[in-house]
């Protein structure tokens, strides 16, 4: 067939398409997780948390977080009789070494453990100028190292104040939902430690997974859903008075 | 109408003009076309060719992250050699207790068990992170004001961490009972 120009440009578009392709290379067969298989989340139980900081440590041992930084902490909670808006939150050393006995008597005490939300609709991803922060196909919200150029707006988009600049590095830095350990089949560090069952990862794709049984029976919340984040961290048995 | 005065003698050099006066733009064209190869190869050369693989982002950023190394083993790999204390567990209200929450982090240790051995613990320390009285832990969770509860003395004194419960005759005796 001759190749006139009206062919020629009725190609160029498809061979445009396909070069993308040439160039994107042949992904990567990865052993046995299979990123479109899974969306993650994770079951937080308030009234399991005891606050013995385990989650905190064994964060910051198994992802090098630095001294005075968090990607999780526990908080802890003290709502005087009625003023539920007004609640006392403290978390000394993000709770690392577990907490000193409280000095107010009365009213409710509890704990909230806090982490990044891997929102659905993550307000940090969007702001990225630069393409360094994402939301990977499995629902994780992660942080390219190699593209962060730390101006920080996504620090400051977090709703929930997950992110931090990491003080080596120079790049934001946050929870990657232990995305090393998860892609082997692991659970996450702060999962494995949590010695009350209080924290579990929840693969949300996985009709097997405990955390549809539980969605269903139980009255959980998400943090600041009026932000509509999408948020996939879950909390069962949450007060009011928790921000 | 100044084209159609002079037809006939002076066409063939009024074509010449124009092409003369449109050369320049092929020039500016061929420039144009050159241009724009130039910045289709540049931007081939700095993006990096996974970027856009799933999203506005670089897709191999995905596999270098899952790349890191693990620290927690998780408890799997610890109750396949220990079995002892499997069984030990299973007979107190530690067995839902994992191993590293205690022991720390030693996947270094289930890699190469001869030659990385475990810290030895303080369960002054250790055991009261968990059971040290707070009102903001759960009511029914066990917990005592260590300072009144032990009096200096290290928990395993009296306590097996692996089956926390104390058994009746070691009680009597601690307490002077008989």
């Amino acid at each position: 067939m001759e190749i006139t120009r009206r062919h020629l440009l009725m190609l160029l578009p498809s061979a445009a398409v396909a070069w993308k392709y040439v160039l994107a290379g042949t992904p990567e067969a990865a052993p046995n997780y299979k990123l479109t298989e899974h969306w993650w989340g994770m079951l937080i139980d308030i009234p399991k948390c005891i606050g013995c900081g385990s989650c905190v440590r064994a964060c910051a041992q198994e992802n090098d977080v630095p001294e005075g930084y968090f990607r999780t902490w526990v908080e802890r909670y003290h709502v005087a009789d009625w003023k539920i808006e007004k609640p006392e939150v403290e978390s000394p050393d993000g709770g690392k070494q577990a907490f000193p006995p409280n000095e107010e008597s009365g009213g409710k005490n509890f704990f909230v453990p806090k982490l990044c939300n891997h929102c659905a609709d993550s307000p940090c991803t969007q702001v990225c100028p630069v393409g360094a922060t994402f939301s990977a196909p499995d629902g994780v919200v992660l942080v390219d190292k190699k593209y962060c150029v730390g101006c920080r707006y996504c620090v400051q988009a977090c709703p929930y104040g997950c992110r931090f600049i990491n003080p080596k590095t120079n790049t934001a830095e946050k929870c990657t939902l232990c995305y090393h350990r998860i892609t082997k089949g692991l659970t996450t560090a702060c999962c494995e430690v949590c010695p009350t069952g209080a924290r579990q990862l929840a693969d949300l794709k996985n009709p097997n997974d405990p955390i549809h049984e539980f969605l269903r029976t139980h009255t959980v919340q998400v943090l600041k859903p009026h932000m509509a984040t999408g948020a996939k961290i879950f909390y069962n048995g949450m007060d009011g008075s928790v921000r | 109408m100044p084209f159609s005065s002079t037809e006939g003698a002076s066409a063939g050099g009024e074509r010449t003009t124009l092409l003369k006066d449109i050369e320049h733009l092929f020039r500016l064209a061929l420039l144009m076309v050159i241009g724009v190869i130039v910045f289709i190869l540049f931007r081939a050369a700095v993006i990096p060719h996974s970027f856009g693989q799933y999203g506005h982002y670089r897709g191999d950023a995905i596999k270098e992250i899952a790349a890191r190394p693990i620290a927690f083993a998780g408890h799997q790999v610890c109750e396949n050699c220990h079995t002892e204390v499997v069984e030990q567990k299973k007979l107190g209200k530690h067995v839902v207790v994992p191993c590293e929450a205690c022991h720390g982090a030693l996947a270094n240790h289930a890699e190469d068990p001869a030659s990385v051995k475990p810290p030895k613990l303080d369960t002054a320390v250790i055991c009261a992170r968990c059971h040290e009285a707070n009102s903001a832990k759960p009511r029914t969770f066990p917990q005592v004001v260590t300072a009144d509860h032990a009096g200096g003395l290290a928990c395993d004194t009296c306590h097996q961490p692996h089956k926390p419960a104390i058994e009746t005759s070691v009680k009597n005796v601690a307490e002077g009972k008989k």
